[in-house]
Protein backbone atom coordinates (compact mmCIF):
# COMPACT_ATOMS: atom_id res chain seq x y z
CA UNK A 1 0.00 0.00 0.00
CA UNK A 2 1.33 3.50 -0.77
CA UNK A 3 1.39 6.08 1.57
CA UNK A 4 3.21 8.94 3.43
CA UNK A 5 6.22 6.95 3.43
CA UNK A 6 6.80 6.71 -0.08
CA UNK A 7 6.18 10.33 -0.84
CA UNK A 8 8.22 11.64 1.80
CA UNK A 9 11.33 8.95 0.19
CA UNK A 10 10.52 10.78 -2.91
CA UNK A 11 11.03 14.39 -1.42
CA UNK A 12 13.68 12.98 0.50
CA UNK A 13 15.71 12.08 -2.46
CA UNK A 14 14.42 14.91 -4.31
CA UNK A 15 15.61 17.52 -1.14
CA UNK A 16 19.37 15.44 -1.38
CA UNK A 17 19.76 15.87 -5.14
CA UNK A 18 19.51 19.81 -4.48
CA UNK A 19 22.20 19.30 -1.99
CA UNK A 20 24.48 17.57 -4.05
CA UNK A 21 24.12 19.81 -6.71
CA UNK A 22 24.07 23.08 -4.84
CA UNK A 23 27.98 21.16 -3.50
CA UNK A 24 29.02 20.75 -6.76
CA UNK A 25 28.23 23.87 -8.31
CA UNK A 26 31.82 25.95 -7.61
CA UNK A 27 29.92 29.68 -9.18
CA UNK A 28 28.10 29.04 -6.05
CA UNK A 29 29.21 31.27 -3.04
CA UNK A 30 26.94 29.91 -0.60
CA UNK A 31 27.10 26.58 -1.82
CA UNK A 32 28.01 25.20 1.51
CA UNK A 33 25.14 26.65 3.12
CA UNK A 34 22.71 25.70 0.56
CA UNK A 35 24.00 21.92 0.69
CA UNK A 36 23.38 21.95 4.14
CA UNK A 37 19.98 23.43 4.47
CA UNK A 38 18.11 21.02 1.75
CA UNK A 39 20.50 17.81 3.22
CA UNK A 40 19.50 18.33 6.67
CA UNK A 41 15.87 18.37 5.44
CA UNK A 42 16.25 15.34 2.95
CA UNK A 43 17.48 14.15 6.51
CA UNK A 44 14.01 14.70 7.92
CA UNK A 45 12.39 13.57 5.18
CA UNK A 46 14.05 10.12 4.23
CA UNK A 47 14.56 9.22 8.29
CA UNK A 48 12.57 11.61 10.17
CA UNK A 49 10.63 9.15 11.56
CA UNK A 50 13.49 7.16 13.47
CA UNK A 51 15.40 9.79 14.48
CA UNK A 52 13.39 10.68 17.74
CA UNK A 53 11.93 14.03 18.87
CA UNK A 54 15.32 15.37 20.49
CA UNK A 55 17.22 14.63 17.11
CA UNK A 56 14.59 16.16 15.04
CA UNK A 57 14.05 19.26 17.14
CA UNK A 58 17.87 20.09 16.55
CA UNK A 59 17.39 19.37 12.94
CA UNK A 60 14.98 22.78 12.92
CA UNK A 61 16.88 24.61 15.39
CA UNK A 62 19.93 23.40 12.47
CA UNK A 63 17.78 24.83 9.83
CA UNK A 64 16.78 27.73 11.29
CA UNK A 65 20.27 28.60 12.01
CA UNK A 66 21.20 28.91 8.64
CA UNK A 67 18.25 30.25 7.40
CA UNK A 68 18.21 32.85 10.63
CA UNK A 69 22.58 33.63 9.90
CA UNK A 70 21.75 34.21 6.12
CA UNK A 71 23.75 31.13 4.97
CA UNK A 72 21.46 30.66 1.83
CA UNK A 73 21.76 31.61 -1.42
CA UNK A 74 20.94 31.47 -5.08
CA UNK A 75 22.99 29.05 -7.17
CA UNK A 76 23.96 29.02 -10.67
CA UNK A 77 21.97 26.09 -11.99
CA UNK A 78 21.95 25.70 -15.74
CA UNK A 79 19.14 27.24 -17.98
CA UNK A 80 17.86 28.45 -20.69
CA UNK A 81 17.90 32.47 -21.39
CA UNK A 82 15.09 34.66 -22.31
CA UNK A 83 15.42 33.96 -25.93
CA UNK A 84 16.02 30.25 -26.35
CA UNK A 85 12.72 30.28 -24.24
CA UNK A 86 10.88 32.38 -26.51
CA UNK A 87 11.46 30.38 -29.50
CA UNK A 88 10.46 27.30 -27.84
CA UNK A 89 7.34 28.61 -26.54
CA UNK A 90 6.75 29.71 -30.51
CA UNK A 91 7.70 25.81 -31.77
CA UNK A 92 5.73 23.96 -28.68
CA UNK A 93 2.24 26.29 -28.45
CA UNK A 94 -0.11 25.80 -25.69
CA UNK A 95 1.06 21.99 -25.70
CA UNK A 96 3.27 23.54 -23.20
CA UNK A 97 0.66 23.95 -20.52
CA UNK A 98 -0.77 19.77 -20.79
CA UNK A 99 2.24 18.68 -18.64
CA UNK A 100 1.55 21.16 -16.05
CA UNK A 101 -2.03 20.25 -16.21
CA UNK A 102 -1.45 16.18 -15.66
CA UNK A 103 -0.58 17.19 -11.87
CA UNK A 104 -3.69 18.64 -10.64
CA UNK A 105 -5.75 15.96 -13.29
CA UNK A 106 -4.03 13.28 -11.80
CA UNK A 107 -4.56 14.72 -7.97
CA UNK A 108 -8.27 15.11 -8.73
CA UNK A 109 -9.30 11.70 -10.42
CA UNK A 110 -7.05 9.63 -8.16
CA UNK A 111 -8.85 11.30 -5.32
CA UNK A 112 -12.17 10.29 -6.50
CA UNK A 113 -11.53 6.77 -7.91
CA UNK A 114 -7.99 5.37 -5.91
CA UNK A 115 -10.19 5.91 -2.68
CA UNK A 116 -11.34 2.07 -1.00
CA UNK A 117 -9.18 0.48 -3.84
CA UNK A 118 -6.72 -0.95 -1.19
CA UNK A 119 -3.96 0.05 -3.34
CA UNK A 120 -3.72 3.60 -1.36
CA UNK A 121 -3.71 4.73 1.95
CA UNK A 122 -7.26 6.29 2.48
CA UNK A 123 -6.11 9.08 4.53
CA UNK A 124 -3.55 10.17 2.37
CA UNK A 125 -5.27 9.56 -0.97
CA UNK A 126 -5.02 13.20 -2.77
CA UNK A 127 -1.15 13.65 -1.56
CA UNK A 128 -0.25 10.07 -3.27
CA UNK A 129 -2.03 11.01 -6.08
CA UNK A 130 -0.61 14.72 -6.59
CA UNK A 131 2.79 12.46 -6.38
CA UNK A 132 1.42 10.11 -8.65
CA UNK A 133 0.55 13.26 -11.09
CA UNK A 134 4.33 14.68 -10.11
CA UNK A 135 5.64 11.48 -11.54
CA UNK A 136 3.72 10.92 -14.52
CA UNK A 137 3.93 14.65 -15.97
CA UNK A 138 7.64 14.41 -15.52
CA UNK A 139 7.75 11.65 -17.39
CA UNK A 140 5.77 13.36 -20.18
CA UNK A 141 7.70 16.14 -20.23
CA UNK A 142 11.11 13.99 -20.68
CA UNK A 143 9.72 11.93 -23.34
CA UNK A 144 8.71 14.79 -25.35
CA UNK A 145 10.47 17.63 -24.80
CA UNK A 146 14.08 15.16 -24.51
CA UNK A 147 16.18 17.64 -21.86
CA UNK A 148 20.09 17.11 -21.38
CA UNK A 149 20.50 15.15 -17.84
CA UNK A 150 20.04 16.10 -14.60
CA UNK A 151 18.48 18.88 -16.16
CA UNK A 152 15.10 18.63 -14.48
CA UNK A 153 16.71 18.49 -11.28
CA UNK A 154 18.54 21.93 -11.79
CA UNK A 155 15.74 23.92 -12.98
CA UNK A 156 14.09 22.45 -9.58
CA UNK A 157 16.94 24.09 -7.82
CA UNK A 158 16.78 27.30 -9.78
CA UNK A 159 13.03 27.18 -8.33
CA UNK A 160 13.99 25.92 -4.45
CA UNK A 161 16.74 28.46 -4.54
CA UNK A 162 14.58 31.24 -5.25
CA UNK A 163 11.96 29.91 -2.68
CA UNK A 164 15.00 29.58 -0.11
CA UNK A 165 13.93 29.02 3.46
CA UNK A 166 10.82 30.13 2.95
CA UNK A 167 9.50 26.58 1.58
CA UNK A 168 9.47 25.25 5.02
CA UNK A 169 8.14 28.03 6.85
CA UNK A 170 4.28 27.11 6.27
CA UNK A 171 5.43 23.97 7.66
CA UNK A 172 7.24 25.83 10.77
CA UNK A 173 4.33 27.49 11.58
CA UNK A 174 2.07 24.39 11.61
CA UNK A 175 4.93 23.44 14.42
CA UNK A 176 4.72 26.43 15.96
CA UNK A 177 0.48 26.22 15.67
CA UNK A 178 1.60 22.69 17.81
CA UNK A 179 3.41 24.41 20.39
CA UNK A 180 1.05 26.86 20.81
CA UNK A 181 -1.18 23.90 21.50
CA UNK A 182 0.73 22.09 23.73
CA UNK A 183 1.00 25.83 26.07
CA UNK A 184 -2.67 26.16 25.80
CA UNK A 185 -2.54 29.82 23.52
CA UNK A 186 -5.94 28.77 22.11
CA UNK A 187 -7.77 28.35 25.30
CA UNK A 188 -5.95 31.47 26.36
CA UNK A 189 -7.41 33.06 23.77
CA UNK A 190 -10.51 31.16 23.77
CA UNK A 191 -10.97 32.46 27.19
CA UNK A 192 -11.34 35.95 26.12
CA UNK A 193 -13.41 35.24 23.14
CA UNK A 194 -16.08 33.49 25.64
CA UNK A 195 -16.21 36.63 27.84
CA UNK A 196 -17.08 38.35 24.68
CA UNK A 197 -19.35 36.03 22.88
CA UNK A 198 -23.09 36.32 24.40
CA UNK A 199 -24.06 32.62 25.18
CA UNK A 200 -25.65 30.82 22.65
CA UNK A 201 -25.29 33.16 19.81
CA UNK A 202 -24.30 31.53 16.77
CA UNK A 203 -23.72 34.46 14.83
CA UNK A 204 -21.56 36.59 17.15
CA UNK A 205 -19.46 33.14 17.39
CA UNK A 206 -18.95 32.82 13.32
CA UNK A 207 -18.28 36.58 13.34
CA UNK A 208 -15.85 36.76 15.92
CA UNK A 209 -13.82 33.63 14.56
CA UNK A 210 -13.97 35.54 10.92
CA UNK A 211 -12.82 38.61 12.09
CA UNK A 212 -10.66 37.55 14.81
CA UNK A 213 -9.18 35.09 12.11
CA UNK A 214 -8.35 38.55 9.72
CA UNK A 215 -7.31 40.52 12.92
CA UNK A 216 -5.28 37.94 13.59
CA UNK A 217 -3.46 37.87 10.12
CA UNK A 218 -3.03 41.31 10.98
CA UNK A 219 -0.69 41.41 13.06
CA UNK A 220 1.25 38.53 12.46
CA UNK A 221 1.20 38.88 8.74
CA UNK A 222 0.29 35.82 7.92
CA UNK A 223 -3.01 33.49 7.83
CA UNK A 224 -1.06 30.30 8.57
CA UNK A 225 -0.12 31.22 11.65
CA UNK A 226 -3.38 32.77 12.76
CA UNK A 227 -5.66 29.64 11.37
CA UNK A 228 -3.82 27.09 14.87
CA UNK A 229 -4.65 29.80 17.32
CA UNK A 230 -8.56 30.72 15.90
CA UNK A 231 -8.76 27.03 15.55
CA UNK A 232 -8.09 25.96 19.05
CA UNK A 233 -10.00 29.06 20.62
CA UNK A 234 -13.34 29.36 18.43
CA UNK A 235 -13.29 27.35 15.50
CA UNK A 236 -13.33 23.87 17.42
CA UNK A 237 -14.40 24.12 21.38
CA UNK A 238 -17.00 26.13 19.91
CA UNK A 239 -18.15 26.23 16.53
CA UNK A 240 -17.82 22.73 15.52
CA UNK A 241 -18.32 20.85 18.91
CA UNK A 242 -20.53 23.18 20.81
CA UNK A 243 -22.64 24.50 17.65
CA UNK A 244 -21.89 20.79 15.88
CA UNK A 245 -21.07 23.27 12.64
CA UNK A 246 -19.17 21.47 9.19
CA UNK A 247 -15.67 21.07 9.84
CA UNK A 248 -14.53 21.61 6.21
CA UNK A 249 -16.07 24.56 5.38
CA UNK A 250 -15.43 26.33 8.68
CA UNK A 251 -11.80 25.28 8.53
CA UNK A 252 -11.60 26.28 4.70
CA UNK A 253 -13.70 29.15 4.73
CA UNK A 254 -12.05 30.46 7.61
CA UNK A 255 -8.45 30.65 5.84
CA UNK A 256 -10.10 32.56 3.39
CA UNK A 257 -11.20 35.15 6.20
CA UNK A 258 -7.36 35.15 7.36
CA UNK A 259 -6.53 35.66 3.47
CA UNK A 260 -8.66 39.06 3.80
CA UNK A 261 -6.20 40.13 6.65
CA UNK A 262 -3.60 39.45 4.65
CA UNK A 263 -4.59 41.55 2.07
CA UNK A 264 -5.10 44.50 4.60
CA UNK A 265 -1.40 44.68 6.37
CA UNK A 266 1.98 45.94 5.94
CA UNK A 267 3.41 42.75 7.56
CA UNK A 268 2.59 40.57 4.69
CA UNK A 269 5.69 42.43 3.36
CA UNK A 270 6.16 40.28 0.34
CA UNK A 271 2.88 40.58 -1.21
CA UNK A 272 1.48 44.23 -0.08
CA UNK A 273 5.30 46.48 -0.01
CA UNK A 274 7.71 44.33 -2.11
CA UNK A 275 5.58 45.28 -5.33
CA UNK A 276 5.32 48.71 -3.81
CA UNK A 277 8.32 48.98 -4.18
CA UNK A 278 9.20 47.19 -7.40
CA UNK A 279 6.38 49.72 -9.20
CA UNK A 280 8.05 52.58 -8.00
CA UNK A 281 4.95 53.94 -5.77
CA UNK A 282 5.54 56.85 -3.74
CA UNK A 283 3.30 55.92 -1.08
CA UNK A 284 4.38 52.13 0.29
CA UNK A 285 1.15 51.22 1.65
CA UNK A 286 -0.67 52.10 -1.50
CA UNK A 287 -0.67 48.12 -2.67
CA UNK A 288 -2.60 47.67 1.23
CA UNK A 289 -5.07 50.88 0.22
CA UNK A 290 -5.99 49.52 -2.74
CA UNK A 291 -6.82 45.93 -1.75
CA UNK A 292 -9.39 47.30 1.51
CA UNK A 293 -12.18 47.77 -0.47
CA UNK A 294 -11.92 44.58 -1.59
CA UNK A 295 -10.93 42.81 1.71
CA UNK A 296 -13.49 43.89 3.62
CA UNK A 297 -16.71 43.22 2.04
CA UNK A 298 -14.97 39.61 1.00
CA UNK A 299 -14.43 39.21 5.01
CA UNK A 300 -18.22 39.70 5.32
CA UNK A 301 -19.08 37.48 2.82
CA UNK A 302 -17.26 35.06 3.94
CA UNK A 303 -18.04 34.90 7.68
CA UNK A 304 -21.73 34.84 5.87
CA UNK A 305 -21.03 31.79 3.92
CA UNK A 306 -19.69 30.18 7.43
CA UNK A 307 -23.18 31.15 8.89
CA UNK A 308 -25.14 29.85 6.11
CA UNK A 309 -23.54 27.06 5.12
CA UNK A 310 -21.73 25.17 7.82
CA UNK A 311 -24.72 24.60 10.21
CA UNK A 312 -27.48 23.18 7.59
CA UNK B 1 -1.69 35.80 29.57
CA UNK B 2 1.72 35.15 29.57
CA UNK B 3 1.86 32.18 26.93
CA UNK B 4 0.48 34.87 25.02
CA UNK B 5 3.69 36.79 24.78
CA UNK B 6 5.10 34.22 21.62
CA UNK B 7 2.05 36.40 19.75
CA UNK B 8 4.02 39.69 20.91
CA UNK B 9 7.20 38.27 19.77
CA UNK B 10 6.13 37.50 16.29
CA UNK B 11 4.76 41.07 15.75
CA UNK B 12 7.98 42.25 17.06
CA UNK B 13 10.19 40.11 14.85
CA UNK B 14 8.24 41.11 11.79
CA UNK B 15 8.28 44.58 12.77
CA UNK B 16 12.14 44.56 13.22
CA UNK B 17 12.80 42.53 9.77
CA UNK B 18 14.01 39.59 11.64
CA UNK B 19 14.63 36.18 9.68
CA UNK B 20 11.05 35.10 9.89
CA UNK B 21 11.71 31.49 10.87
CA UNK B 22 13.80 32.76 13.55
CA UNK B 23 11.08 35.05 15.06
CA UNK B 24 8.85 31.35 14.88
CA UNK B 25 11.54 29.44 16.71
CA UNK B 26 11.65 32.39 19.08
CA UNK B 27 8.16 32.50 19.73
CA UNK B 28 7.94 28.66 20.40
CA UNK B 29 10.14 29.19 22.93
CA UNK B 30 9.13 32.13 25.05
CA UNK B 31 5.46 30.55 24.43
CA UNK B 32 6.47 26.98 25.77
CA UNK B 33 8.67 28.59 28.77
CA UNK B 34 5.89 30.65 29.68
CA UNK B 35 3.62 27.72 29.76
CA UNK B 36 6.47 26.14 32.15
CA UNK B 37 8.02 23.51 30.00
CA UNK B 38 11.74 23.12 29.98
CA UNK B 39 13.84 24.42 27.35
CA UNK B 40 14.71 20.88 26.30
CA UNK B 41 10.66 19.96 26.29
CA UNK B 42 10.22 23.09 23.87
CA UNK B 43 12.99 21.69 21.49
CA UNK B 44 11.53 18.06 21.36
CA UNK B 45 7.63 19.56 20.83
CA UNK B 46 9.46 21.03 17.84
CA UNK B 47 11.06 18.63 16.28
CA UNK B 48 7.65 15.86 16.99
CA UNK B 49 6.03 18.28 15.38
CA UNK B 50 8.00 19.60 12.57
CA UNK B 51 8.28 15.76 11.81
CA UNK B 52 4.49 14.97 12.06
CA UNK B 53 3.82 17.95 9.26
CA UNK B 54 6.61 16.98 6.76
CA UNK B 55 3.69 16.68 4.13
CA UNK B 56 2.83 20.05 4.33
CA UNK B 57 6.35 20.57 2.59
CA UNK B 58 6.05 17.85 0.38
CA UNK B 59 4.46 20.00 -2.28
CA UNK B 60 7.90 21.35 -3.56
CA UNK B 61 8.20 18.13 -5.41
CA UNK B 62 6.32 19.45 -8.24
CA UNK B 63 9.34 22.17 -8.28
CA UNK B 64 11.50 20.18 -11.47
CA UNK B 65 8.45 19.82 -13.70
CA UNK B 66 7.71 22.99 -13.12
CA UNK B 67 11.44 23.93 -13.69
CA UNK B 68 11.66 22.28 -16.74
CA UNK B 69 8.21 23.57 -18.38
CA UNK B 70 9.65 27.28 -17.74
CA UNK B 71 13.26 26.16 -19.61
CA UNK B 72 10.80 25.39 -22.78
CA UNK B 73 8.98 28.66 -22.30
CA UNK B 74 5.85 27.95 -20.11
CA UNK B 75 6.07 31.61 -18.66
CA UNK B 76 6.60 32.85 -22.57
CA UNK B 77 3.44 31.02 -23.34
CA UNK B 78 1.50 32.57 -20.66
CA UNK B 79 2.53 35.49 -21.38
CA UNK B 80 1.46 35.49 -25.28
CA UNK B 81 -1.84 34.44 -23.81
CA UNK B 82 -2.29 37.62 -21.96
CA UNK B 83 -0.73 40.44 -24.42
CA UNK B 84 -3.17 38.67 -27.03
CA UNK B 85 -5.84 41.50 -25.64
CA UNK B 86 -4.64 44.83 -27.15
CA UNK B 87 -6.95 47.69 -27.16
CA UNK B 88 -8.61 46.59 -23.54
CA UNK B 89 -9.61 49.52 -20.89
CA UNK B 90 -6.85 49.41 -18.11
CA UNK B 91 -10.47 47.81 -15.85
CA UNK B 92 -11.14 44.95 -18.51
CA UNK B 93 -6.91 43.80 -18.72
CA UNK B 94 -7.58 43.65 -15.08
CA UNK B 95 -10.61 41.50 -15.32
CA UNK B 96 -9.31 38.92 -17.83
CA UNK B 97 -5.69 39.25 -15.47
CA UNK B 98 -8.02 38.49 -12.45
CA UNK B 99 -9.72 35.90 -14.31
CA UNK B 100 -6.20 34.07 -15.24
CA UNK B 101 -4.94 34.43 -12.24
CA UNK B 102 -7.51 32.57 -10.05
CA UNK B 103 -7.42 29.79 -12.80
CA UNK B 104 -4.25 29.02 -13.21
CA UNK B 105 -3.55 29.06 -9.53
CA UNK B 106 -6.86 26.79 -8.73
CA UNK B 107 -4.77 24.46 -11.19
CA UNK B 108 -1.76 24.58 -8.70
CA UNK B 109 0.17 26.76 -11.13
CA UNK B 110 0.71 29.47 -8.15
CA UNK B 111 4.07 30.42 -9.58
CA UNK B 112 3.62 31.39 -13.04
CA UNK B 113 2.72 34.51 -12.59
CA UNK B 114 3.51 37.13 -9.66
CA UNK B 115 4.83 40.45 -8.91
CA UNK B 116 8.24 40.61 -9.97
CA UNK B 117 7.37 37.38 -13.05
CA UNK B 118 4.29 38.97 -14.11
CA UNK B 119 2.93 42.14 -12.99
CA UNK B 120 6.03 44.73 -13.08
CA UNK B 121 7.29 44.12 -16.48
CA UNK B 122 3.86 42.64 -18.19
CA UNK B 123 0.79 43.72 -16.43
CA UNK B 124 1.82 47.07 -14.91
CA UNK B 125 3.29 48.60 -18.07
CA UNK B 126 0.31 47.62 -20.00
CA UNK B 127 -2.94 48.53 -17.47
CA UNK B 128 -0.59 52.10 -17.57
CA UNK B 129 -0.83 52.28 -21.21
CA UNK B 130 -4.22 51.20 -21.51
CA UNK B 131 -5.07 54.03 -18.79
CA UNK B 132 -3.20 56.35 -20.89
CA UNK B 133 -5.30 55.98 -23.83
CA UNK B 134 -8.48 56.42 -21.76
CA UNK B 135 -7.60 59.49 -19.81
CA UNK B 136 -4.44 61.15 -22.52
CA UNK B 137 -3.78 63.98 -19.00
CA UNK B 138 -3.46 60.97 -17.00
CA UNK B 139 -2.80 62.61 -13.13
CA UNK B 140 0.14 61.28 -11.24
CA UNK B 141 -2.67 59.85 -8.22
CA UNK B 142 -4.41 57.84 -10.79
CA UNK B 143 -1.02 56.13 -12.31
CA UNK B 144 -0.42 55.09 -9.05
CA UNK B 145 -3.69 54.29 -8.33
CA UNK B 146 -3.89 52.00 -11.65
CA UNK B 147 -0.43 50.38 -11.11
CA UNK B 148 -1.41 49.80 -7.07
CA UNK B 149 -4.42 47.98 -8.59
CA UNK B 150 -2.32 45.78 -10.61
CA UNK B 151 -0.48 44.44 -7.68
CA UNK B 152 -3.78 44.20 -5.92
CA UNK B 153 -5.28 42.47 -8.41
CA UNK B 154 -2.57 39.31 -8.63
CA UNK B 155 -2.99 39.21 -4.85
CA UNK B 156 -6.87 38.97 -5.19
CA UNK B 157 -6.31 36.19 -7.90
CA UNK B 158 -3.67 34.67 -6.14
CA UNK B 159 -5.43 34.36 -2.39
CA UNK B 160 -8.32 33.44 -4.06
CA UNK B 161 -7.74 30.81 -6.56
CA UNK B 162 -4.92 28.87 -4.90
CA UNK B 163 -7.16 27.02 -2.26
CA UNK B 164 -8.85 25.63 -4.91
CA UNK B 165 -6.12 23.40 -5.82
CA UNK B 166 -5.85 20.23 -3.11
CA UNK B 167 -2.00 20.54 -2.13
CA UNK B 168 -1.33 23.87 -1.49
CA UNK B 169 0.25 24.81 1.54
CA UNK B 170 -2.63 26.23 3.44
CA UNK B 171 -4.96 23.25 2.43
CA UNK B 172 -2.42 21.19 4.01
CA UNK B 173 -2.10 23.07 6.83
CA UNK B 174 -5.92 22.97 7.49
CA UNK B 175 -5.32 19.38 7.51
CA UNK B 176 -2.84 19.10 9.61
CA UNK B 177 -4.71 21.79 12.39
CA UNK B 178 -7.84 20.17 12.14
CA UNK B 179 -6.34 16.72 12.52
CA UNK B 180 -4.51 17.31 15.45
CA UNK B 181 -8.01 18.24 17.12
CA UNK B 182 -8.91 14.90 16.23
CA UNK B 183 -11.11 15.68 12.89
CA UNK B 184 -9.55 14.24 9.60
CA UNK B 185 -10.37 16.05 6.70
CA UNK B 186 -9.65 14.56 2.94
CA UNK B 187 -8.13 18.51 1.15
CA UNK B 188 -10.62 17.70 -1.45
CA UNK B 189 -13.17 18.47 0.78
CA UNK B 190 -11.64 21.40 1.79
CA UNK B 191 -10.60 22.54 -1.30
CA UNK B 192 -14.41 22.42 -2.91
CA UNK B 193 -15.29 25.24 -0.38
CA UNK B 194 -13.03 27.66 -1.52
CA UNK B 195 -15.22 27.71 -4.65
CA UNK B 196 -17.56 30.59 -3.34
CA UNK B 197 -15.29 32.67 -2.10
CA UNK B 198 -13.56 33.01 -5.06
CA UNK B 199 -16.86 33.30 -7.05
CA UNK B 200 -17.24 36.19 -4.57
CA UNK B 201 -13.67 37.46 -4.91
CA UNK B 202 -14.24 37.82 -8.29
CA UNK B 203 -17.50 39.24 -8.49
CA UNK B 204 -16.03 42.09 -5.73
CA UNK B 205 -13.05 42.98 -7.32
CA UNK B 206 -14.41 42.78 -10.84
CA UNK B 207 -16.98 45.56 -9.55
CA UNK B 208 -14.11 47.84 -8.38
CA UNK B 209 -11.75 46.99 -11.56
CA UNK B 210 -15.11 48.85 -13.85
CA UNK B 211 -15.39 51.52 -11.44
CA UNK B 212 -11.45 52.06 -12.09
CA UNK B 213 -12.51 52.51 -15.79
CA UNK B 214 -15.66 55.01 -15.25
CA UNK B 215 -12.96 56.72 -12.94
CA UNK B 216 -10.62 56.73 -16.22
CA UNK B 217 -13.50 58.05 -18.35
CA UNK B 218 -14.56 60.18 -16.37
CA UNK B 219 -13.21 64.42 -16.57
CA UNK B 220 -9.22 64.89 -16.10
CA UNK B 221 -8.61 65.70 -12.43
Amino acid sequence: MIGLPELYAVAGLLFAVFAWLSLRDRRHAQRWGNAAFWGLLALSFLAGHHLGDMINGLVVLLLVALAGTGRLGTGAAASTGAEARQASADRHGNWLLLPALVIPATAVLGTLFLEDSGLVDDKQVTLVSLGIGVLLALAVAQLWLRPPPLAAFEEGRRLIDSVGWAAILPQMLASLGAVFALAGVGEAVGDIAADIIPEGNRLAAVALFGFGMAGFTMVMGNAFAAFPVMTAAIAVPVLIRHFGGDAAIIGAVGMLAGFCGTLMTPMAANFNIVPAVLLGLRDRNAVVKAQVATALPLLIVNIGIIYIFSFS
Amino acid sequence: MLVLSGILIIVVGFVAGLNPLLVVTLAAFATGLAAGLDPLAVVAALGKAFNDNRYVSVIWIVLPVIGLLERYGLQQRARSLITGLQGATAGRLLIVYLIIRQVSAALGLTSIAGHAQSVRPLVAPMAEAAAERQQPKLADADREHVKAMTAATDNVGLFFGEDIFIAIASILLIKATLASHGIELEPLQLSVWAIPSAIAAFLIHGFRLRRLDRRLAGPAR
